[in-house]
């Protein structure tokens, strides 16, 4: 009697730990999800990374906001689980990030704000004429050009100081992609790209260090996220639509018109991203100079270094609920939620994401070793014992 | 009295106590290795591609298609800045140690002391982003905006747009940030100085300026200069602040022709581009290049400052250095 007592305590002592890791392998296991780049996007994923981790408090999210082209650089190094950046991937950046799906995940719109004693936002610009002042051909407030869109204006007989990005930035990719495309001569002498070579003008780093140009400057104008200018008051322009008959004020409904307007012709998940734009794209409500933030995920997580595939299964459902549940805290922090066509995109391309190519598994390996062992065990004992729990071997 | 009994030497604890240091010693050296190593390797795409034009040449386009790097104007703006801040803040640091050493009550010193000390540990950011939100302001409205429309017409200096975000601002905030740096040193060294020194020039009838002229200053010139040269070490590889303050132009218009025209240093224009800069590409080089350049000049400094401090020293033995 003793000895089948200790048997079964035997048993008991072997599945009680086999159930409890494969317990914990199932749910209560908690994950890190390692991602970085973009610094833009860092006050929504910050949002994000806590509103989630409420929901799942088994899941942290560890964002370090180092810059969009130091994200890519961890991405190459395939160290984070994905990487944000304000600007798509480039040919040679895909090269070395091979087999990356490219998920938008939130929109952005850039305001022409300026800082002219006596007059608030309002301001009419054309693309063009944006593009002359910040090239130092139009120089004085009071320029024809300007004054031809803003009759009964009364404008200063004052230089224009301009002011821009000091530091790398997908906002100055977006303005000049925009500059880019309204007016050819911008294309040519000045071109598209984070950093550009600047005819005039001062530059600081960051959102916030143009803003404060801007706001301590009389007589100065930037290109400022539609964030920042907000927070700061700041005095915005209205600027004409891509139809070409009115004049739209930056608000997040008329960037969210604009980007819906590009949602159905953006290329394949792993397609070719990098020629990807969504400023001044048709309708009347449309605000013109806007641009796509994105999240870069290996289609393929296994390559990632210290990825299991539940963790995989993790960053998936993380991803589905930031394009998802995740954008009605955008607009809190003032950035566009994405329409409707991105967000079903978004879903068709985090369902490309795999781990190895297999079927993730019921199991986690340790719980189904320890488990084995366990049963092995019982069988052994309770045949050594005599009980009569399994067939004798 | 007690005995010091030495136990018998173990050679093997000696041997590894040989290497042990040993190792310590050669880390220095092979991180100096290392980073030369690192910096021009990841550089050498663009020496290939632009030559000694990266050192002479003034574009900065960094535009995929149409790339072209040059860092003249970075260099001009580094030795610009720091030169400027050196002219401000050398004299006001030594009249510091001056005072402090010479002429400042008891009570006053220690406490002086102290604060100059907590001042040398101001973050730089710090300095920059008041410098950026603050100081500023009353730079462009007192001193720029008059200077400018007295004699900006005139004098190529003064001339431009004062905006407050320029050369000149950067240089004032870079002396302010070394003058703590200099002035602790020079203190430590001047009182460094054997008081009869002092006491043989008060002998022979001589002012406080005497004295300090005939005793202290030909007693710690060595380390007065060793002083300056590190708070120049600082203003050259200063970063954030200047960052913040001095416009941060490119290309050409970063060339400093005026004090009220932005700028731009080694230093700055790889904060501001590095983050975004495409892994492996041309503009990767280009910021690693100035990097490689800002390496050599902080090491052409230092030679010079050793060279300096020891020709000095041989003149005058048993001067003290920092």
């Amino acid at each position: 009697m003793k000895k089948t007592f200790l048997a079964v305590a035997f048993m008991l002592l072997l599945t009680v730990p086999s159930v409890i890791l494969y317990a914990n392998a199932q749910s209560s296991q908690s994950y890190t999800i390692t991602a970085g780049g973009s610094t833009f996007v860092f006050p929504l994923m910050d949002t994000w990374r806590v509103q989630y981790n409420n929901l799942h408090s088994n899941i942290k999210l560890n964002y370090q906001s180092i810059g969009s082209g130091a994200g890519i650089k961890l991405l190459d190094q395939k160290t984070v689980d994905f990487a944000a950046s304000d600007a798509p991937l480039q040919p040679s950046e895909q090269t070395a990030a091979a087999g990356t799906v490219t998920i938008p995940e939130s929109i952005g719109g850039i305001t022409i704000s300026y800082n002219l004693p006596g007059i608030d936002k309002g301001m009419k610009l054309t693309g063009p004429v944006i593009a002359q002042i910040f090239m130092g051909s139009i120089t004085m407030w009071n320029d024809p050009a300007i004054a031809n869109l803003n009759p009964g204006m009364n404008l200063p007989s004052q230089k224009i100081l301009t002011a821009h990005r000091s530091d790398g930035s997908g906002t100055t990719y977006a303005f000049t992609d925009y500059l880019s495309k309204v007016y050819p001569q911008w294309k040519t002498s000045v071109g598209q790209g984070k950093t550009v070579p600047w005819p005039v003008g001062t530059a600081a780093p960051g959102n916030a260090g143009v803003a404060n140009i801007v706001k301590s400057t009389p007589y100065a104008c930037g290109y400022v996220e539609l964030a920042y200018a907000y927070q700061n008051n700041m005095s915005y322009a209205f600027v004409q639509n891509a139809d070409g008959n009115a004049f739209v004020e930056p608000t997040i409904d008329s960037v969210a018109a604009d980007a819906a307007a590009a949602a159905t012709s953006l290329p394949a998940p792993d397609g070719d991203w990098s020629k990807v734009s969504i400023v001044n794209q048709p309708g009347s409500n449309s605000y013109p100079i806007s641009t796509l933030t994105y999240v870069f995920v290996y289609k393929d997580l296994s390559q990632v270094s210290g990825e299991t595939s539940d963790k995989a299964q993790e960053v998936i459902n993380f991803l589905n609920w930031i394009v998802t549940d995740g954008q009605k805290y955008a607009s809190t922090l003032l950035y566009v939620p994405l329409p409707d066509a991105m967000v079903k995109a978004d879903q068709n391309a985090i369902s490309e994401i795999r781990f190895g190519g297999s079927a993730v598994p019921e199991f986690g390996p340790i719980a189904t070793a320890v488990l084995a062992i366990a049963i092995v065990s019982i069988i052994a004992v309770s045949a050594k014992t005599g009980l009569r729990l399994a067939p004798r071997l | 009295m007690e005995t010091v009994k030495l136990k018998g030497g173990s050679p093997i604890f000696d041997k590894i106590f040989k290497i042990g240091v040993t190792i310590a010693g050669t880390y220095v050296l092979a991180i100096i290795v290392l980073i030369v190593i690192q910096l021009t390797t990841n550089s050498y795409q663009i020496w290939a591609q632009e030559g000694v034009s990266f050192l002479t040449g003034s574009d900065w386009n960094a535009v995929e298609g149409s790339e072209s790097y040059g860092a003249a104007p970075y260099i001009a703006g580094t030795f610009v800045t720091a030169g400027i801040a050196m002219l401000i803040g050398v004299p006001i640091s030594i009249g510091i140690a001056m005072f402090l050493s010479e002429l400042a009550p008891k009570f006053l010193r220690s406490v002086l002391s102290f604060v100059v000390e907590l001042l040398a540990a101001v973050p730089s950011i710090i300095y920059g982003l008041w410098g950026m939100f603050v100081f500023r302001d009353y730079i462009r409205d007192w001193i720029e905006t008059p200077l400018n429309s007295a004699l900006g017409n005139n004098v190529i200096l003064f001339s431009g747009t004062p905006f407050g975000l320029d050369i000149f601002t950067a240089s004032v905030v870079l002396a302010i940030m070394i003058i703590p740096t200099i002035a602790s040193i020079s203190r430590e060294i001047m009182i460094a100085v054997p008081s009869s020194q002092r006491e043989a020039a008060f002998m022979l009838g001589a002012t406080k300026w005497e004295v300090f002229k005939m005793a202290v200053i030909p007693y710690s010139k060595s380390g007065l200069i060793g002083a300056s040269i590190l708070g120049l070490g600082r203003a050259v590889g200063e970063t954030m602040a200047i960052t913040l303050l001095i416009g941060n132009a490119t290309g050409q218009s970063a060339f400093p022709s005026s004090l009220f025209a932005p700028g731009q240093t080694l230093s700055s224009i790889i904060a501001n581009e590095f983050p975004e800069a495409a892994n492996g590409s041309l503009h990767m080089a280009a910021l690693i290049g100035c990097g490689l350049i800002l390496f050599v000049i902080a090491i052409t400094i230092n030679i010079v400052a050793q060279f300096l401090v020891s020709k000095v020293l041989k003149t005058h033995q048993g001067a003290v250095l920092a």
